[in-house]
């Protein structure tokens, strides 16, 4: 479904990713970890189509399609969807119309019957459901006051919509409390399947707790130095990155 | 009270060697044509209240404005820059060459019919329907007034200003100018001396208006200034909603407009104006559009309430300040904006709010877009009066700013005269973030589309005061207004 080759990516003049190569096949879930400033969130980023990320080399595929020459609609309409670390506000506009407008764009994209606000509001208590949250939530604007945690929960509320083939939650366990992690656990996990694929970036191991992936990979100084299953999650846990470093890159 | 009566008082004699003037200058070779010719002197304000059947004191106000406006200069204090107007190369009247009938819509002549629907103006019968009483201004004409008789049977008045003029000449005498005043401005100046139409509407004592009044303006004839003059007066206890919704086509002259519109609320009246500004504004590098010059203004007796709210997405230069003088004890008053500016457009657009009552209350909410090369100005006066004890006012004035090359200023003047008085003032100035326009990009939405999402969002505040239909068509204009100005 996707594979990276040998990317490598600057901000501002300054290489951020260094020749990272990845993976992913329908029904696996990847989890990337490493420390802060290893390159983890401009991967995501990246991905995603952002604009202030200049692709020096190294190739993106999605689905068999060059996925850098897309711009960022264009992946997200293709089935990319982004867990941002730091969710935006739009002051004005409800979480459930920009949803509603997000869901129609995919909708028209793929040559199907845009829904009106009627069908999409069953739709929409239906998702709110599956991870026990409360429709109030979706008439306010989006993100606007919203705790981190209710921002995380919103995130997942979207994916669970819009459906995407390939999902990167960024950091999507940061900042929250127990109870919060469990709940957007449950939503990941009610999402997966084995026509989607999932990558999750996160610094911490707890998260892992909950969502048993298939591979983890340690990101680090830019590139992927180490790559493992679920244990290596554990080790990380464990021993910290320091013992990574002192280790030999076997990428 | 400002009356122009109580100003300057002018002997009957004056009025006969006025009016009887206008036969000298030999009037009947322009009596015959449906349009006056270019320029403006005494004889072609004579020329449009003849045509219009004045009775003499409204020939007599007219001249006296234009004697007035002789005397005055054009403000420049606003923020906006344009060529000097030449006033004498404008038409001061025009009148469709075929007269309509008024009995029915199927006797309209179906081009202006035709025009109307292509703007999507409510005259059809659905949109009847819809309960919506429409007074349709065609260049200087009105076409057709709905729902007349209806509002009639309770005491409702709904015509033209001419017609209100022939038919309710005590009403008019009593009123007109009473809020805008024939000396006020520059613009209001001409306005009194040359309108040729506009909408009249009285609210009896204890009524409620069953239904949204609306008008539709339409600039049509290229090099026709339009001067409208709306009077709306709710007696004690009255209610009503109104609406205004403006439109001109594509034309490549600039063109004047100097509207004037009073509203008298006495006690306890409440009068919500609701307008969507939507006239030409020129093209992507400034050539043509409209220039707005609207003296808009409301007066509340004890306990009324006028409450304005405007959406202005068109003309080249807007320079509009509706006010309210809360005169009365108790009195509200309320201004709702939402003023967008794109390419080379020049908003200087606000309000005031004269405090003169006890325990008076006003409320400012300025929301100001500008994109492209346009600049926009919130200019607004909160003026609490000595004797306005136990006065409020809140004014939030937002600025987004679309782009690199657009401009936001805000002039707020504030003036409070007594210390039992609560004044806040709220402002910001933002810009739509990368941040915002990449998530929902990322959510699959394009930038054009973001942009639209977001503005409609920022301006969500203004927009629920504007009824359903108003609402639903204020947010296209919004996504018109600002195609191209992403990227």
């Amino acid at each position: 479904m996707l594979k990276i080759k040998a990317l490598t990516v600057n901000v501002e003049g300054k290489p951020v990713l260094n020749g990272v190569n990845l993976n992913v096949n329908p029904g696996e879930v990847h989890a990337i970890m490493g420390p802060n400033g290893s390159g983890k969130s401009t991967l995501s980023n990246v991905l995603a189509g952002k604009s202030e990320y200049q692709v020096i080399s190294g190739k993106v595929q999605f689905s068999g399609n060059d996925f850098l020459t897309l711009s960022p609609e264009e992946r997200a309409l293709q089935g990319l969807f982004l867990g941002f670390q730091y969710p935006v506000e739009i002051p004005g506009v409800s979480t459930e119309n920009f949803l509603r407008t997000a869901l129609n764009e995919k909708l028209k994209y793929e040559g199907k019957e845009e829904l009106d606000a009627f069908d999409f509001q069953q739709l929409l208590s239906e998702k709110l459901q599956q991870i026990n949250m409360d429709k109030s939530m979706t008439d306010r604007s989006l993100n606007q006051g919203f705790s981190g945690g209710e921002k995380k929960r919103n995130e997942i509320l979207q994916m669970l919509v819009l459906d995407p083939k390939l999902t990167v939650l960024d950091e999507i366990d940061s900042g929250l409390d127990i109870d919060a992690l469990k709940q957007i656990s449950l939503g990941i996990n009610q999402y997966k399947s084995e026509k989607n694929a999932v990558i999750l970036v996160t610094h911490y191991q707890r998260l892992l707790n909950y969502i048993t992936p298939d591979f983890v990979h340690v990101l680090m100084n830019g590139r992927i130095v180490m790559s493992g299953d679920y244990t290596l999650a554990q080790q990380l846990e464990e021993k910290g990155y320091e013992w990574i470093q002192a280790e030999p890159a076997v990428a | 009270m400002l009356t122009p009566d109580s100003q300057s008082k002018t002997s009957s004699k004056d009025i006969a060697s006025i009016t009887g003037t206008e036969y000298k200058y030999g009037f009947e070779t322009v009596i015959e044509t449906d349009d006056a010719p270019r320029g403006l002197n005494e004889d072609i304000i004579r020329f449009i209240s003849l045509k219009k059947k004045e009775p003499a004191f409204m020939l007599e106000w007219r001249l006296k404005a234009y004697r007035n406006w002789l005397k005055m200069s054009e403000p420049t204090w606003a923020s906006v820059n344009f060529n000097p107007i030449d006033y004498q190369d404008i038409i001061y009247y025009s009148a469709p060459r075929k007269k309509p009938v008024l009995k029915s819509l199927d006797e309209v002549d179906p081009e202006i019919l035709k025009t109307f629907n292509k703007l999507g103006i409510p005259l059809s019968e659905q949109k009847l329907l819809s309960g919506v009483a429409v007074d349709a201004v065609f260049d200087s004409i009105s076409v057709a007034t709905t729902y007349k008789d209806k509002l009639a049977k309770i005491g409702i008045i709904f015509c033209s200003i001419t017609e209100a003029i022939q038919k309710h000449p005590e009403l008019v005498q009593k009123y007109l100018g009473s809020v805008v005043g024939y000396k006020d401005n520059f613009y209001a100046a001409l306005n009194s001396a040359v309108f040729t139409d506009g909408s009249f509407c009285y609210i009896p004592k204890g009524v409620k208006c069953p239904m949204d009044l609306s008008t539709y303006f339409r600039i049509n004839n290229a090099d026709t200034g339009q001067f409208e003059r709306t009077l709306i007066i709710a007696e004690e206890g009255a209610q009503v909603n109104y609406l205004e919704g403006c439109t001109a086509p594509q034309r490549d002259n600039n063109q004047l407009h100097a509207a004037v519109v009073e509203i008298v609320a006495l006690d306890s009246a409440d009068v919500k104006y609701s307008t969507v500004q939507n006239w030409y504004a020129g093209d992507k590098n400034g050539v043509g559009g409209i220039y707005n010059f609207v003296t808009k203004r409301g007066l509340a007796h004890t306990n009324a309430k006028i409450s304005w709210t405007q959406i202005e997405t068109g003309s080249a230069i807007t320079w509009k300040y509706p006010s309210v003088i809360l005169k009365g004890d108790n009195s509200k008053g309320e201004f709702y904006s939402v003023a967008v500016t794109n390419n080379h457009q020049q908003a200087d657009t606000g309000t005031k709010m004269i405090h003169i009552g006890k325990n008076t209350h006003s409320k400012i909410i300025s929301k100001g877009i500008s994109a492209g090369k346009s600049s926009n100005a919130y200019r607004g006066m909160v003026k609490i009066d000595k004797k306005a004890t136990g006065s409020r006012n809140y004014t939030q004035c937002d600025s987004l700013l679309i782009g690199k090359e657009c401009a936001a200023h805000t002039f707020p003047v504030i003036e409070a005269k007594n210390n039992i008085t609560q004044i806040e003032h709220e402002a910001t100035t933002s810009k739509i973030s990368e941040d915002q326009l990449f998530y929902c990009q990322q959510r699959g939405i394009n930038e054009e589309d973001a942009v639209a999402m977001i503005v409609n969002g920022y301006c969500k505040e203004v927009f629920k005061e504007l009824p359903m239909e108003f609402a639903v068509e204020a947010q296209r204009l919004l996504d018109i207004s600002l195609e191209g100005s992403v990227g």
